[in-house]
């Protein structure tokens, strides 16, 4: 990664400092909350944003939200302090601040709305702000293709979750997230359940990446590594599983929710863990691990019983901490040895005292060794995997071997580089990270220590309004988080895992090659990807080839056959033709006109030579101009004259420097151009004839009549509608006249250019 | 086109045009007419100065690029709209001045219509010419 930059100013000024602020802030405000939540209350703001579709900005703070809000901007102060120093000097810094400041707004938004719509565009907000972070260092081809697949993929997603949230609101009535989740026994016995459940979780899982729309997770690590800190450890892909936390209480209990979340969870957790192993690349490794935490938060999600929703609430915490803190402790290690292998980095113990220790607690966390808030979860994760009743042992069995592998790449991630020694020369000397890196890591760290010694912290803030907001309440369903809780089956559990996860680092660089060698051999998702998109691509081309011909003719046959067709086709299917219509006795100058403008046509149609047939052409447009003065417009007879003037000039000016076309081996084309003219004018007349049948509604005329003269004083009434009545429409016209006009010259002056001229 | 007759006519023609134009312009409000046709009739005008002598003595003639003089009036119809703004009105309310008014008499009406009117003139006049000048030189 070249974002590391010591060259240049070392610092940023006060933009580097300032929106370090922005998130402390929130953080600091957010603890105000913690009281009345603690209390069982549940708190909500609204105010009315789209009223007439029952859209509101309605935000929701319980258990759930609060743990995401204190996450969310904690996580991210550190993030930003810790960012000022990785990116010091850096000269897009105010737009990296600004890009990271917006998201986390955005997911502030989106775990604190109670209101499905707006809970969707500040799911949105997520996607397009994670894409610029992704894409930050927008020079490297790579990080570009990466933020374009995490959008794409995510971003197609949230298509589908849009249409589940609709359906959604419509069945429910309201989309008022916390009114629906009390309607959950309506919503499961509907019949619209199962479409609106496999939307929103088709939403959820391409957010929370998993299998098999993982593989954009990994390669998100294109971005800068604090990016990845805060994106992939307690925010972005989080997302999805918040997403499936808050529609727990309104989709839970059936079947299909059960099966679906453990098969797809369970699945992603284990393989997630082994393709985390095979990593040599520390931040590959994370991403991995990272895929295995939302894989089993998704599994515990399947379940409703009290054990396991403890068990998600308490290893989504934990998770955050130690992720978040890991991904940090990475950056630093690249940051001042240059480099992230795994197979070289070593000894690192000594010159980075401070990170390694940080990473040693982080690690043991991860690990799940006691006394950490990481055994807890371990602990409850298995006691939650054995309450779920349907498949104790799939789920039990799932949860081992992944945290077993959890175990061994804990190793490889936060104890080999620090205290293995390796004669490897890197490509920096390492010394100690300046303390803003340093503080997150500790911070983060050190929580995870104290909240496994002192779990009642959370317990009752966190904890149990999480579960009770999920569960309902009460009586509470929420577990107790106990550092030892007797000689039980998840004890032995933990031991099997502590052995287990032990064996497997002990091995692990033969089983890295053995499992590059077979993830080589499988199928790729990523390059699966990649052929999805050039076939895309393909289509693309293929139909603009044959819709967009080039040739101006063949444009004019589609719309005009386009017009027959689905006009004709409605008036075929939708009405009934006129049966009979009555003519007025023409005066003999009507005739006249008529026989003009018939001569007219006949001429323009047959002639050969050019200048005849715009000749003739003009001569149609006056007699039309004449038909407006005999039935008292004059207005737009006067229009219709200077415009016809105007485009035969414009019309002989450019046709008679077009050059003759040779037409030798061609088909002849004006016999389909007849049909298609006829047609046109067929469908044209049809139409004419069943709108005149419809009695004329005279209401807005007889508006315009009565007050043109008193209250806009003037006589001609179209005029005064144009510029009066009508004058918001009148200078939309008049601005799209002016944008015609510049195309028209810009396209000129191009061809002319390109021509030589 | 090179004819002496057609050179000659338009010389006056296309003044005539132009002092025509601005008529239809300003009796609008109560006569057929408006800035719409006013600016039709004024790009008539200078059309044919254009296939009569040139494009490069149309140009001359008009003195400001036709695009910019599109702009222009696109910008004077628009702070015209927003003037309403002033008055607390809804935007496009056309605000009226009438001096000399008596109990009799209106008096010289003016109003924000004119102005607005004006725009619409010159961006129908300025829109025209646009694309006839450059077809004429560019083709």
């Amino acid at each position: 990664m070249g974002q590391a930059t010591t060259d240049g100013p070392a610092t940023n000024g006060i933009w580097g400092w300032l929106p370090v602020l922005i998130p402390l802030a929130i953080f600091g405000w957010s603890f105000s909350f913690l009281g009345p939540i603690s209390n069982g209350e549940v708190l909500r703001f609204s105010s009315d944003w789209v009223p007439s579709l029952g859209i509101s900005l309605s935000f929701l703070v319980d258990g759930l939200s609060l743990t995401f809000t204190l996450l969310i901007s904690g996580i991210g102060a550190l993030v930003l302090l810790y960012s000022n120093t990785y990116l010091a000097g850096h000269p897009q810094y105010g737009r990296f601040s600004l890009y990271l400041v917006s998201f986390m707004l955005a997911m502030l938004g989106l775990v604190l709305s109670d209101n499905l719509i707006s809970l969707f565009v500040f799911w949105e907000l997520t996607t397009i702000t994670s894409y610029l972070l992704i894409g930050f260092d927008n020079e490297s081809a790579k990080s570009r293709r990466s933020a374009l697949q995490a959008l794409l993929l995510t971003g197609a997603g949230a298509l589908a979750l849009l249409a589940g949230l609709i359906l959604l609101g419509v069945t429910a009535g309201t989309f008022e997230i916390s009114v629906i989740l009390a309607k959950g026994d309506e919503i499961r016995a509907h019949a619209l359940y199962l479409p609106i459940l496999i939307l929103i979780l088709a939403g959820a899982f391409t957010k929370s990446a998993q299998v098999p729309f993982h593989f954009w997770l990994p390669n998100a690590m294109a971005a800068p590594t604090p990016v990845s800190a805060f994106l992939h450890s307690a925010t972005m892909v989080k997302a999805g599983v918040y997403l499936m936390a808050r529609m727990h209480p309104a989709f839970s209990g059936t079947e299909v929710w059960m099966w679906t979340l453990t098969i797809f969870g369970a699945t992603t957790a284990v393989f997630a863990s082994f393709l985390a192993l095979r990593q040599n690349d520390l931040k590959q490794a994370l991403a991995y691990t990272t895929l295995m935490a939302l894989g089993t938060l998704t599994m515990f999600l399947g379940s409703d019983t009290g054990y396991a929703i403890t068990a998600f609430i308490t290893f989504l915490i934990v998770h955050s901490l130690y992720k978040a803190a890991l991904f940090l402790i990475v950056g630093c290690i690249d940051h001042e040895t240059g480099t992230r292998r795994a197979d070289i980095l070593g000894g690192l113990g000594r010159a980075m005292p401070i990170t390694a220790a940080a990473a040693a607690l982080s690690a043991m966390s991860m690990a799940g060794f006691p006394p950490f808030l990481g055994f807890i979860g371990k602990e409850l994760k298995y006691a939650g995997a054995i309450a779920v009743t349907s498949e104790p042992f799939f789920v039990a069995g799932a949860a081992l071997l992944a945290n077993s592998l959890m175990l061994a790449v804990a190793g490889v991630v936060a104890f080999k580089p620090f205290w293995r020694t390796t004669g490897e020369p890197l490509p920096k000397t390492p010394h100690e990270a300046p303390w803003p890196m340093l503080a997150g890591p500790v911070i983060l760290a050190a929580l995870g220590a104290v909240l496994g010694i002192a779990p009642g912290l959370i317990q009752n803030t966190l904890i149990t309004p999480t579960v009770d907001a999920m569960l309902g309440a009460p009586p509470t369903e929420a577990k107790e988080l106990k550092l030892w809780a007797g000689v039980n089956i998840p004890l032995f559990l933990s031991i099997a895992t502590f052995v287990l996860g032990l064996a497997l680092y002990a091995v692990h660089p033969t089983l890295r090659n053995i499992l590059a060698r077979l993830d080589d051999m499988t199928p790729s998702f990523d390059r699966g990807w990649d052929r999805i998109l050039d076939g895309l691509k393909a289509l693309a081309g293929w139909q603009t080839r044959l819709i967009q011909s080039g040739v101006l003719r063949r444009y004019m046959f589609i719309i005009f056959a386009t017009f027959v067709a689905v006009i004709g086709a409605t008036l075929y299917l939708r009405t009934d033709l006129p049966t009979s219509f009555e003519i007025e006795p023409l005066a003999a100058k009507q005739w006249a006109v008529i026989i003009l403008m018939i001569a007219g046509t006949l001429v323009t149609v047959a002639t050969r030579s050019r200048i005849t047939a715009i000749a003739s052409l003009g001569v149609v447009g006056i007699t039309v101009a004449l038909v407006f003065i005999m039935y008292g417009a004059p207005d737009v007879a006067i229009t219709q004259l200077l415009v016809e003037t105007l485009i035969v000039v414009l019309v002989a000016v450019a046709m008679l420097r077009l050059p003759f076309l040779d037409r030798r081996g061609e088909s002849d084309h004006r016999p389909l151009d007849a049909l298609l003219a006829i047609g046109v004018g067929t469908v044209t007349t049809i139409t004419m004839l069943l709108v005149l049948e419809q009695p004329l509604d005279l209401r807005l005329t007889e508006y315009f009549e009565a007050t043109s003269w008193p209250e806009a004083f003037g006589r001609n009434i179209v005029n005064v509608i144009l510029v009066d009545f009508r004058a918001l429409d009148t200078f939309g016209e008049i601005a799209v006249v002016v944008i015609a006009a510049l195309s028209a010259y810009a396209l000129l002056r191009t061809t002319a250019k390109e021509a030589g001229k | 086109m090179n004819s002496l007759i057609l050179r000659v006519a338009t010389r006056y023609l296309a003044g005539i045009l132009l002092i025509f134009s601005v008529y239809m312009l300003l009796r609008g409000h109560n006569e057929p007419g408006g800035g719409f046709i006013g600016g039709l009739v004024g790009a008539t005008g200078f059309v044919l100065y254009a296939l009569a002598c040139g494009t490069s003595m149309a140009r001359e003639a008009l003195r400001i690029q036709p695009q910019t003089l599109a702009m222009i009036g696109l910008g004077i119809a628009l702070v015209a709209g927003l003037f309403s703004i002033v008055f607390s009105d809804a935007l496009f309310t056309g605000q009226w001045l009438f001096i000399g008014a008596t109990d009799d008499d209106k008096g010289y009406p003016l109003s924000t219509i004119l102005v607005f009117d004006i725009g619409v003139y010159l961006v129908v006049l300025g829109s025209i010419l646009t694309i006839v000048f450059a077809m004429e030189e560019e083709i």
